[in-house]
C-alpha cells in the first residue's frame, strides 16, 4: 500500500520550517514516499497523521525485538511466502517450556539440558533462545520458578505465559529489565493485558479459539493502539495449527492485511502430546512454514541437531550462498613437515572438515581453491573442482614454501582425480581420503603415524 | 476489514500414479494445491511411506537395526515379509547394493531373481532401487523389469545418463513406473521428464526424484527447488512438472555425522540411534511439507512417527 508524495503532503503540517532537514514540507513528503527518510523525522506531525502514515508506510509484517543484551532476538519482518522469492530474514527461535506444576527435579533437568545444548554450526551459535514459563495455578511456585531460571546460568530471553492479570503483574516485576514476551491476551483479558505491557512496549502473545476470533481480537487490540503482538496459531491438532499458521502468514503477506502481520508462536509441545519424535516432525514443519517461536517440551541433541540444522538451511539467503575465502588455512599449528589436505570453498564443507581436522589434533595445511562455493561432488560435477584447478591452486598458493611435505590428501568422493592431479603436480603424492568427514580424524591420525614412522 | 480465509486456486494438478497390484496397490499424487493446504482445494492421495531393505546383509547399518533384522536380513524374501508383517509400510523399497561394481558386483540376472522372489512374496508394492552406478543400474533394471512383469513396480531411478535404457525397459517394454532423478534444479527435472516422454514413456507413468539431502546438508537448495517445481506445476499449469515426487530420505540421512558418530566420539550427543531417527524424521517431514508424495525410510520408529504425522496433518 505505497503512498504517493502528495498524499503524505496533505497530512503534513505545511509549515516549511525545515526542522526535518528538508527545505519544504513538499520536499520532505516526496522523500518519505520514496522511502528515503522516515515520517518520524518531522517533529510537528499530528498524532493522527502519524498513525495513518506510519501504518501506510510500515512493512506488511512487523518485526519485533524481544529479550535483552546478548539474549536479544528479532522476530518477524518477513516479506515473502517462499524463500526463493527473496529470502527469509529473521530465523525462528526455539523455546523450552517450564511450569510451576513441574517438580523441582524436572525443572532442574530441563535447565541443565538447556545449558548442555549449546554449540557452533557453520560459524553460528545453536541453542535454545527462550525460556517459556507457564503459570498453571500455583503463584508461589511460579515465582520460585522464574527466580530459579533467572538465577541459573542459562542465557535466554523470557516468555511469561500467564493469563491471570494479578499474578502476571507481580511476576513481571522479576524479569522486567529483560524485555520479556508476555503471553497471552485473550478476549476476556486483553484490555488489562495491554495496560500491563504498553509502557515497556513488551511483545504480547495473543490467542483465540479460531482464526476468526483471533482476527477480531487483534482488531480490538489495535483499537487500543497496541501493535507489539505475537499471534498463536496453535490449535487442537497438527492440521488445524498448520492451517492457522499458513493462513496468518498468507493473509499478511499476500492479502496485505496488517491484522495478521505479526510473528507467531507455535506450541509444538502441546500438539505433540508428549511424543518426542512427533515433536521433531511438527517442529520441522513449522520451521519451514511459518513459526517464529517454536515451543518444545525439552531439549537434547537428538532434537537440536536436526532442528537447528534445518533452521540454518531455511534461513540462509538464497542470493548469498555460504562461502569461505579460497586460501591456505593452517589448522593445529602446522609446520614445514605437515601434509596438505584439499577441499572446497562451500562454507558447510569447510566448517565440517576444519572441525574434524581439529578433532584429530594432527597439524595440517588445509588448501581451499575457488570451487564456486559448491560441495565436493557438486563442484566436481560443475567442472569447478578438477585436476587442473586443484594443481594450479597448490602451485599458486605458495603452500609448497610453507611445507616440505609433498603429500596431498583429497576427498574420497573425488578419488578419480588422483592421476590427473599427480600429472599436473610433479613431485607430489596424492593420497585418497575418506568419503565421509566422520572417518577423517582416525584416518589422519593413522596417516600421521605412518608419516612419522616412515621418517624415523 | 473483516476476516476472510485466503484461498488460492490453481489450474494445475499433479498426476496420479499407481504402483503395485491388487488390494495393496497405491496411488501417488492427485493434488491440486500445495502440500497439506486443504483450505485451498484437493490434497489428493495422502503421502505414502516406504521402508528400505537391501539385497545383501546391511553391514553398514546401525547395530539396533542389524539386531532387529538379524534373523531375516540374510534373505531378502524373509526380510521383505518381516517388514510387511511387522511394520506395515505402504510399500517396500528393495535396494540392490550388492550390484555395485565396486562391491559385490552381483549380476543383473541374479538381481532379477531376487527381485522376482521378493515381489512375489509380498502384497505391498515394491520400489526397485539400483546401486547408483548408472551403467550397472541400466543393466539391472532391464533384467528386473522383465522378471517382475505384471507387478507394476516403480524403478528408482532413471538419470540423464541412462534414461533411454531404463525408460525403454521399465517404462515401455514392460508396463512399470519410472522415477526420473535429477540434481536439485527445476530445469533439470523438467528436461528429464521431457526426455522420458519423448522416448515414449507416458507422463502418468513417471514419478520424480528431484534430489534429496539430509537437513543441514544443502537442504536449502532442495527445499527451494521443490517449492519452485510445485508452484510451476500448479500456478503455470506446467504439465512437464506435474509428476508426483518420491524422496529417498533414508539414502541420505544415515550417512551424515549426526547419525553415524559413535557415542564415544561425541558423548554429549547421546544415543546414536535416537539421533539417526530424529534426522530421518526431520528430513522426511521437511520433504513432505515441500511436496514429496512418498518417502523412503529405514527405522521403524521413523515410519511409525511419519504415519502418525501424515494421519494428523492430511
Ligand atoms: C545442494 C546440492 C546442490 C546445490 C549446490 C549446493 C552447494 N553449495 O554445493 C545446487 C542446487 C546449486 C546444485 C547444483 C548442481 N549439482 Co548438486 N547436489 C546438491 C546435494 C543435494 C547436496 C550437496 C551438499 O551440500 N552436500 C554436503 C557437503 C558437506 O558434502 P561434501 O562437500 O561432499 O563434503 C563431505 C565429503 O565429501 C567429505 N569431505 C569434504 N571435503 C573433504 C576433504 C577430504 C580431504 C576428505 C577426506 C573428505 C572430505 O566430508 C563432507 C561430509 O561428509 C547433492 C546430493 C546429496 N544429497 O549429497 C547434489 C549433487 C552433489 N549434485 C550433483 C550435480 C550433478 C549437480 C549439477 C552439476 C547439476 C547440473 N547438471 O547442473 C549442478 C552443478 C552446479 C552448476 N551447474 O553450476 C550430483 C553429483 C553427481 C556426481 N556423483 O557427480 C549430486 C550428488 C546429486 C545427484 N545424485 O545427482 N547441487
Ligand atoms: S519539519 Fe515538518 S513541518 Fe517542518 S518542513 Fe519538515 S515536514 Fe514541514
Amino acid at each position: 500500500m505505497a503512498l504517493k508524495g502528495l498524499d503524505i503532503f496533505k497530512l503534513s503540517p505545511k509549515k516549511n520550517c525545515k526542522d526535518c532537514g528538508f527545505p519544504t514540507c513538499m520536499a520532505f513528503s516526496m522523500k518519505v514516499a520514496a522511502g528515503a527518510t522516515e515520517i518520524s523525522k518531522c517533529p510537528h506531525m499530528s498524532e493522527e497523521a502519524l498513525a495513518k502514515l506510519s501504518d501506510a508506510t510500515a512493512p506488511p509484517m512487523k518485526s519485533l525485538t524481544i529479550g535483552k543484551g546478548e539474549n536479544e532476538y528479532k522476530l518477524g519482518g518477513e516479506t515473502v511466502l517462499f524463500r526463493h522469492e527473496k529470502s527469509f530474514v529473521n530465523r525462528n527461535r526455539f523455546a523450552v517450556l517450564l511450569s510451576d506444576s513441574m517438580d523441582d527435579e524436572t525443572i532442574n533437568t530441563k535447565i541443565e539440558n538447556i545449558k548442555k545444548v549449546d554449540y557452533i554450526r557453520i560459524g553460528e551459535q545453536m541453542k535454545v533462545e527462550i525460556a517459556a514459563l507457564k503459570y498453571s495455578g500455583n503463584k508461589e511456585n511460579y515465582i520460585k520458578l522464574i527466580n530459579k531460571v533467572k538465577d541459573s546460568e542459562i542465557k535466554v530471553a523470557y516468555m511469561l505465559i500467564c493469563e491471570d492479570i494479578d499474578v502476571l503483574k507481580e511476576c513481571l516485576e522479576i524479569v522486567k529489565g529483560e524485555n520479556p514476551i508476555v503471553y497471552g491476551a485473550n478476549k476476556e483479558n486483553y484490555k488489562e493485558m495491554v495496560d500491563i505491557v504498553k509502557n515497556d512496549k513488551l511483545a504480547l502473545g495473543v490467542k483465540a479459539d479460531n482464526l476468526e476470533e483471533l482476527y477480531s481480537l487483534v482488531e480490538n487490540i489495535h483499537k487500543l493502539g497496541y501493535k507489539e503482538l505475537i499471534l498463536d496459531p496453535t490449535g487442537d491438532n497438527v492440521k488445524e495449527s498448520f492451517t492457522n499458521a499458513v493462513q496468518i502468514r498468507r493473509i499478511a503477506l499476500k492479502e496485505g492485511d496488517r491484522a495478521f502481520g505479526y510473528p507467531s508462536v507455535v506450541f509444538a509441545n502441546e500438539i505433540a502430546k508428549g511424543d518426542k519424535n512427533m515433536e521433531v516432525a511438527i517442529s520441522s514443519l513449522f520451521t519451514i512454514k511459518y513459526g517464529s517461536i517454536i515451543v518444545l517440551d525439552d531439549i537434547d541433541y537428538s532434537r537440536a541437531l536436526p532442528l537447528f540444522a534445518l533452521r540454518q538451511n531455511i534461513y540462509t539467503d538464497p542470493q548469498k550462498p555460504m562461502r569461505v575465502e579460497p586460501k591456505i588455512y593452517p589448522i593445529n599449528n602446522p609446520d614445514e613437515n605437515s601434509p596438505v589436505l584439499v577441499t572446497v570453498d562451500f562454507a558447510l564443507t569447510y566448517f565440517i572438515i576444519a572441525g574434524e581436522i581439529e578433532r584429530s589434533k594432527v597439524p595440517m595445511w588445509l588448501a581451499i581453491p575457488d570451487a564456486g562455493g559448491y560441495s565436493v561432488l557438486t563442484a566436481w560435477a560443475a567442472g569447478k573442482f578438477g585436476g587442473s584447478s586443484i594443481s594450479n591452486f597448490i602451485k599458486e598458493s605458495g603452500v609448497s614454501e610453507k611445507t616440505k611435505c609433498r603429500k596431498l590428501i583429497i576427498p574420497g568422493k573425488v578419488a578419480v582425480l588422483k592421476g590427473d592431479i599427480e600429472d599436473n603436480l610433479p613431485g607430489w603424492d596424492v593420497v585418497i581420503g575418506t568419503n565421509e568427514s566422520m572417518e577423517l580424524p582416525k584416518f589422519l591420525r593413522d596417516f600421521n603415524e605412518e608419516l612419522i614412522t616412515a621418517k624415523a | 476489514m473483516a476476516f476472510k480465509m485466503s484461498v488460492q486456486k490453481y489450474a494445475g494438478k499433479i498426476s496420479e500414479v499407481e504402483i503395485g497390484t491388487g488390494e495393496k496397490a497405491l496411488k501417488l499424487g492427485g493434488e491440486n494445491v500445495m502440500p497439506f493446504y486443504s483450505f485451498d482445494g484437493d490434497c489428493g492421495n495422502t503421502p505414502k511411506m516406504g521402508v528400505e531393505i537391501l539385497d545383501v546383509f546391511p553391514e553398514n547399518w546401525i547395530e539396533p537395526l542389524k539386531d532387529l533384522y538379524k534373523d531375516v536380513a540374510e534373505n531378502p524374501v524373509e526380510w521383505a515379509k518381516f517388514v510387511e508383517k511387522e511394520m506395515e509400510p505402504d510399500f517396500i523399497c528393495l535396494k540392490f547394493e550388492g550390484a555395485d561394481p565396486n562391491g559385490l558386483d552381483r549380476s543383473a540376472e541374479e538381481c532379477a531373481q531376487v527381485a522376482k522372489d521378493v515381489v512375489e512374496s509380498v502384497e505391498v508394492p515394491v520400489v526397485i532401487s539400483g546401486c547408483n552406478n548408472f551403467e550397472k543400474d541400466a543393466k539391472v533394471f532391464e533384467k528386473v523389469a522383465a522378471a517382475v512383469d505384471g507387478k507394476n513396480c516403480l524403478f528408482l531411478a532413471a538419470v540423464e545418463e541412462n534414461y533411454k535404457a531404463v525408460g525403454a525397459a521399465a517404462g515401455m517394454a514392460y508396463p512399470h513406473k519410472v522415477v526420473a532423478e535429477s540434481s536439485v534444479d527445476i530445469n533439470l527435472a523438467k528436461q528429464l521428464n521431457i526426455l522420458l516422454s519423448q522416448l515414449g514413456v507416458k507422463e502418468e507413468n513417471i514419478v520424480m526424484n528431484i534430489g534429496c539431502s539430509a537437513v543441514g546438508y544443502g537442504y536449502e537448495y532442495v527445499a527451494s527447488t521443490m517449492d519452485r517445481i510445485r508452484l510451476a506445476a500448479f500456478g503455470q499449469n506446467d504439465k512437464t512438472l506435474q509428476m508426483p515426487i518420491m524422496a529417498p530420505v533414508s539414502f541420505e540421512v544415515w550417512s551424515v555425522k549426526e547419525s553415524v558418530a559413535d557415542v564415544e566420539d561425541v558423548p554429549e550427543w547421546g544415543s546414536k540411534e535416537e539421533r539417526g531417527i530424529t534426522m530421518e524424521i526431520s528430513t522426511a517431514s521437511s520433504m513432505l511439507v515441500g511436496g514429496a508424495n512418498a518417502v523412503i525410510l529405514r527405522h521403524p520408529k521413523s515410519l511409525e512417527t511419519m504415519k502418525k504425522f501424515v494421519c494428523e496433518l492430511a
